[in-house]
């Protein structure tokens, strides 16, 4: 088996391939791409099945979760993962906020995708002063150190989770917008489309009929990609203590609320951090497993 | 190339105004009133309001911003509310710590990247390559103040070799510059193989190893040097991406750097060091993106300037 | 009243006495001081400014009070006032003129005498709106402030220059913390041509009268202090040299300690690390605790349904489970009942204040009508430990069917909802919280439970507004008699007894000090958690490794 990653062809500069039926099957041969796939699936029934795997209320501060000195306990029988600086189960805490993470990686990447593709769509299919207007605005996103933007757009607004999955969409959808925007105005210049325009196709046809089924592998792709900056993303706000709001468990702020502990209780840092690291690191296995399968020319780019 | 370099810097030029107009436009919004945070908790309203008109803030949104960028194209960031001193002087005490670790954490990552890289290109397809790989993904979804953490826990109190944070000697700069770095090498690590894999396919390569050149020479004489100048000339774009964890790794380990000036004025309102900050950095940005643009033709000649 | 009476003449009936002779403060230099020896301050933020004028942090607060001097001070490591650039002063009757005689050869860092022109300048400037001063308004009381303010007029007509060592104020009512007022930082002198000269950024440049003058500023690096050999008051400071680090980690900070390479963590233990300091006799003789003028509270809208029922509110003050809060910040803390902490004169020890009673809390909730609770929202301030300290008291609301959502946002989003009247139904106070300006019962009612504080902008984030005990304060601050200062801390004590039945806060607890400081420290304990001086009182400590 060939690694995933190895841009084995060269680029050819071809269309993107449709998407095809055999896709999944694809992506089950990638070894990488199954490990993604089960730690997304580990997470996921986490998420879900929260309230059966756990005998404890993710908020409730419990008495005997903390020691007289108010030290958070350690793993042990009665507490998996130990206890937080609030006397809080961790594992229970952990569990519930991958439902945070899930949630905010798939609206905020949603809302991103939706906006990148709008913006990236119009500008490389009308071109001419809006298209111009709509990329020099992407270039000027593109110079935004990311995470000030989000921080100082979170101050903005009164944070709850949605609001954070906002910020975090009104930060991350530039990236997408380039990507069609190239991909869009490529198309647009293919004889096929300019067939279509000559019989008279409206621009709607054309775009929901032609350019759209072309760039979904694309779509896919960075959708895909997309959801691990987001969840990054929401757990660095969350550690900065502008993300989703106490008490809603979140892992970046699972982290963000026991840092002062952790040299004496590492493990309130270590197991959220894995959490995080392993959802992250599972969606870009299966987006660059799928960038491989969908799109040969888009391989070992970053 | 002359009209190609005018207009990109014009180009640049007015995304940095555009910077500066969202900026400005989001902290006037923001429910909170730094007059306030000038004036303190014993302030009368009376005080509040002197300081409110002293400072122009009694101004409609259009008249302050043109009063900022009249001062701006003077040179003048203007003062921090807070700390009363100018806000040029007080980055340009910062900068070089941030500068510093720029440094530290692209050599960490060129570093950890191009070997990495290196490695698995010429062990394509065996076990290393894909463990390497997969480690670049590691490095790549790695959330930074989680990486800073553990290599604090683990390198300086668990085994003492560095300082648990601050700022002064060489061994301050190890653990964040590594932090900063791992995010950059999986990327690296990435570019490279492809790079190196795509070098070692050309007729040069395959001609010298026909002549019989070691393998050890056609790698470090020949391949190395080609593949390594289209990974180099990514470096530009790299200063988004550090800028954008900035904020994070200097508060992890207490670096005296301009995030951490923008992190504590964002706490405070104190809008002229935001907007200083976020200017300082979008420059470095769009001159990073310049650089690469500009270099890019050089390395590839496939490229060219539009 | 022309007449003035000297501090000889004393307690007559007429007059308002009081004046210390030089001798006096100087006998409070330790005898077993050592002389000469430096010491290093570490500190994780940068020090922002040592403008007098100007500078309103904890960190620069103290490194002010050793550059400057101001009429008044306090003896080291008490509340109580003495003179200090003053040699004595007089209060006429109606406490409405204050006159200081200022002591003779006093010069300034530059070697220039101060005299009561300089006096006079200070306050003008720290008045004058063009100086954007935060401290502007604890000069409210002298006659021309409002004219100085509004940029009417240049210079205070109230502060008279008598002669270069005489200075006189009259003031627009009877005020008992004017000597207070002129011994914080505001009102310190400085010299005019030196602020001339660095304009606005005389902050970085500071000339004053005090033991010590800055020798180096490294922005974001290192602030050094050195002795000034000119300092008035003989055989102070003990230290030839004050070296602030700054960005120095708290954690950072107390390793280098128990390396011997620093003498005091400016920001104290960090709490990680608490216990096991205090769980090492070595190391835990060398913390000093004490109390701190500072009481974390949570406000409750008295104008907004339905915490404007005082039975609501005395319910959440029921609810409130402090001992856990205090067990959450390492019980650094001490539960608190009332606005007033304990280390402030006027402080109710008699009063027991709300216990912690969920049966009691529900029953009041009933009632008031809410026999189910209600929903509201909690605001706190987005660093650790406030949102901790927010989400347990989130849960102890949770107890009596109150469901609190937490607003956990930056500092100075919290201060403008609280300024907002219909803006933030609760907010914890923790990281904004109040913290004595001087230690006066007085300082903890105007601008946070008085009316002049409920108004939009302004810090009284309960809205609390009550004309009677406006009154009341009104009069107890007319009592300018020093020989009456107990009397008036009684009506003060009762003033805060009758808010705490009104009930427009919840206080939780009082934070302690803790200050550690390196073995070869010396002097008295109360240095090292002076109310005025934190986190130390740099003039009065020495170290015993010196010859």
């Amino acid at each position: 088996m060939t690694s995933p990653i190895a841009p084995d062809l060269p680029a050819t500069g071809r269309l993107p391939a449709r998407p095809r039926a055999g896709v999944w099957r694809q992506l089950l041969k990638r070894r990488l791409a199954v490990l993604g796939l089960v730690i997304v699936a580990i997470v996921l029934a986490g998420a879900i099945l929260a309230p059966w795997l756990t005998g404890y209320d993710p908020n409730e501060q419990m008495f005997d979760g903390l020691t007289l000195e108010g030290a958070p306990l350690p793993p042990g029988a009665k507490f998996w993962l130990g206890t937080d600086l609030l006397g809080r189960d961790l594992l229970t805490r952990i569990l519930y906020g991958a439902r945070t993470s899930l949630i905010i990686g798939i609206v905020a990447n949603g809302v991103a995708l939706s906006i990148g593709t709008l913006v990236g769509v119009t500008a490389g299919y009308f071109r001419g002063w809006i298209g111009s207007v709509l990329m020099r605005f992407t270039d000027l996103m593109m110079a935004f150190p990311a995470l000030l933007l989000a921080i100082c757009l979170a101050a903005v607004f009164e944070p709850s989770l949605w609001i954070v999955a906002m910020v975090i969409a009104l930060v991350n959808w530039v990236q997408t917008a380039r990507v069609i925007y190239t991909e869009t105005s490529s198309l647009a210049e293919r004889e096929f489309i300019d067939a279509e325009r000559t019989i008279g196709a409206g621009a709607p046809r054309i775009l929901f009929r032609h350019i759209l089924p072309h760039l979904l592998p694309t779509i896919i792709v960075w959708g895909t990609l997309g959801i691990s900056t987001t969840v990054l993303l929401e757990a660095t706000l969350s550690y900065l203590g502008i993300g989703v709001q106490p008490p809603t468990a979140s892992w970046g702020n699972i982290i963000f609320e026991n840092q002062t502990y952790f040299q004496a209780a590492p493990w309130l840092v270590f197991f959220p951090g894995a959490a995080i690291l392993a959802l992250a690191l599972a969606f870009n296995l299966i987006g660059d497993a799928l960038r491989d399968i969908l799109d040969p020319t888009q391989r070992g780019r970053a | 190339m002359i009209a190609y370099l005018g207009r990109r810097v014009i180009q640049s030029l007015l995304i940095l105004l555009g910077v500066s107009l969202i900026t400005f436009a989001l902290l006037y919004l923001l429910p909170a009133d730094p007059v306030r945070q000038i004036a303190g908790r014993s302030a009368t309203p009376q005080t509040v309001e002197n300081i409110r008109r002293q400072l122009g803030l009694d101004q409609p949104f259009v008249v302050q911003y043109w009063h900022y960028l009249m001062s701006l194209l003077s040179g003048d960031l203007g003062r921090s509310y807070i700390q009363r001193s100018e806000v040029t002087e007080l980055i340009v005490s910062r900068l070089p710590a941030s500068l510093l670790l720029m440094v530290g954490a692209i050599l960490c990552e060129l570093l950890i990247g191009l070997t990495m890289g290196l490695i698995a290109a010429v062990k394509r397809g065996t076990t290393t390559d894909q463990t390497l790989m997969v480690a670049s993904f590691v490095g790549v979804s790695a959330p930074q103040f989680v990486v800073g953490l553990l290599l604090l826990y683990v390198f300086a109190v668990r085994l003492g070799w560095f300082p648990i944070g601050g700022y002064g000697t060489w061994r301050h700069l190890v653990l964040p510059s590594l932090t900063m770095g791992i995010l950059g090498a999986g990327w690296y690590a990435r570019m490279m193989r492809s790079s190196m894999i795509d070098v070692l396919r050309q007729d040069y390569v395959r001609t010298a190893r026909a002549k019989g050149l070691a393998r050890g020479a056609i790698l470090f004489r020949h391949a190395l040097p080609n593949a390594i100048l289209p990974v180099i000339a990514m470096i530009g774009i790299d200063i988004g991406i550090f800028m954008g964890g900035i904020v994070v790794v200097e508060s992890v380990f207490g670096w005296p750097g301009i995030g951490q000036l923008a992190w504590q004025a964002i706490q405070r309102v104190d809008i002229p060091i935001i907007m200083g900050v976020t200017l300082v950095s979008a420059f470095a940005i769009v001159l990073g993106n310049l650089l690469a643009d500009i270099v890019a033709p050089f390395i590839d000649p496939r490229i060219k300037l539009r | 009243m022309k007449k003035f009476l000297t501090s000889t003449v004393a307690a007559s009936a007429l007059a308002l006495m009081l004046g210390m002779a030089s001798a006096r403060a100087e006998d409070a230099v330790d005898p077993n001081a050592k002389q000469g020896g430096a010491i290093t301050v570490t500190y994780k933020d940068d020090v922002a400014t040592l403008d007098p004028a100007i500078g309103y942090d904890w960190q620069n607060w103290s490194m002010i009070k050793s550059l400057f001097d101001g009429l008044m001070d306090y003896e080291p490591g008490t509340t109580n006032l003495k003179p200090d650039l003053a040699e004595s002063y007089e209060i006429a009757p109606d406490g409405k003129t204050f006159t200081f005689k200022l002591r003779h050869g006093v010069k300034f860092h530059n070697g220039r005498e101060m005299t009561a022109d300089d006096v006079k300048y200070s306050l003008d400037r720290v008045t004058n709106p063009k100086t954007q001063s935060p401290g502007a308004g604890f000069f409210g009381s002298i006659k021309g402030y409002d004219d100085v303010a509004a940029g009417k007029a240049e210079s205070l007509s109230g502060v008279t220059v008598v002669d270069p060592y005489t200075i006189k104020f009259e003031l627009t009512r009877p005020d008992a913390t004017f000597l207070h007022v002129m011994a914080i930082n505001f009102a310190h002198v400085v010299p005019k041509e030196e602020v001339e000269k660095y304009g606005a950024d005389f902050g970085k440049h500071p000339v004053g009268t005090g033991a010590f003058k800055l020798a180096e500023w490294t922005l974001g690096q290192r602030i050094v202090f050195e002795r000034n050999p000119d300092y008035w008051h003989k055989g102070l400071p003990h230290l030839d040299k004050v070296t602030f680090e700054i960005g120095q980690e708290p954690i950072v900070a107390l390793l280098r300690l128990q390396k011997g390479e620093i003498d005091i963590p400016g920001d104290g233990i960090p709490p990680a690390k608490f216990q096991e300091v205090m769980a090492d006799p070595e190391q835990k003789a060398r913390v000093v605790e004490g109390g701190q003028l500072h009481t974390g509270y949570i406000t409750m809208n008295t104008t907004m349904a339905p915490f404007d029922n005082v039975k609501v509110r005395q319910a959440v003050n029921m609810a409130i489970n402090k001992d856990r809060i205090v067990q959450l910040i390492n019980n650094r803390a001490v539960p608190a009942n009332q606005p007033l902490p304990p280390s402030m004169p006027g402080y109710d020890k008699a009063f027991k204040g709300y216990p912690h009673d969920v049966a009691k809390a529900k029953a009041l909730l009933a009632e008031a009508g809410h026999p189910d609770g209600f929903e509201t929202q909690l605001f706190a301030m987005n660093t650790d430990p406030n949102p901790r300290i927010a989400q347990a008291i989130q849960q102890d609301l949770a107890a009596i069917g109150i469901k609190a959502s937490i607003q956990s946002l930056a500092q100075a989003n919290v201060i403008a909802a609280g300024g907002d009247k219909a803006g933030a139904p609760m907010i914890w106070s923790g990281g904004m919280a109040w913290i004595a300006d001087f230690p006066d019962p007085s300082n903890f009612y105007g601008p946070i439970l008085g009316c002049a504080g409920a108004v939009p902008g302004g810090w009284n984030w309960s809205w609390y507004c009550n004309k009677d005990l406006d009154a009341k304060a009104a009069e107890a601050d007319s009592v300018v008699d020093p020989a009456k200062a107990g009397e008036r801390d009684k009506m003060w004590s009762a003033i805060y007894d009758k808010i705490m039945a009104d009930a427009p806060w919840a206080p939780v607890f009082n934070e302690q000090r803790f200050t550690m400081k390196s073995a070869r420290m010396g002097g008295a304990d109360n240095l090292y958690v002076d109310p005025v001086h934190i986190p130390i009182n740099y003039d009065n400590v020495y170290v015993n490794d010196v010859q």
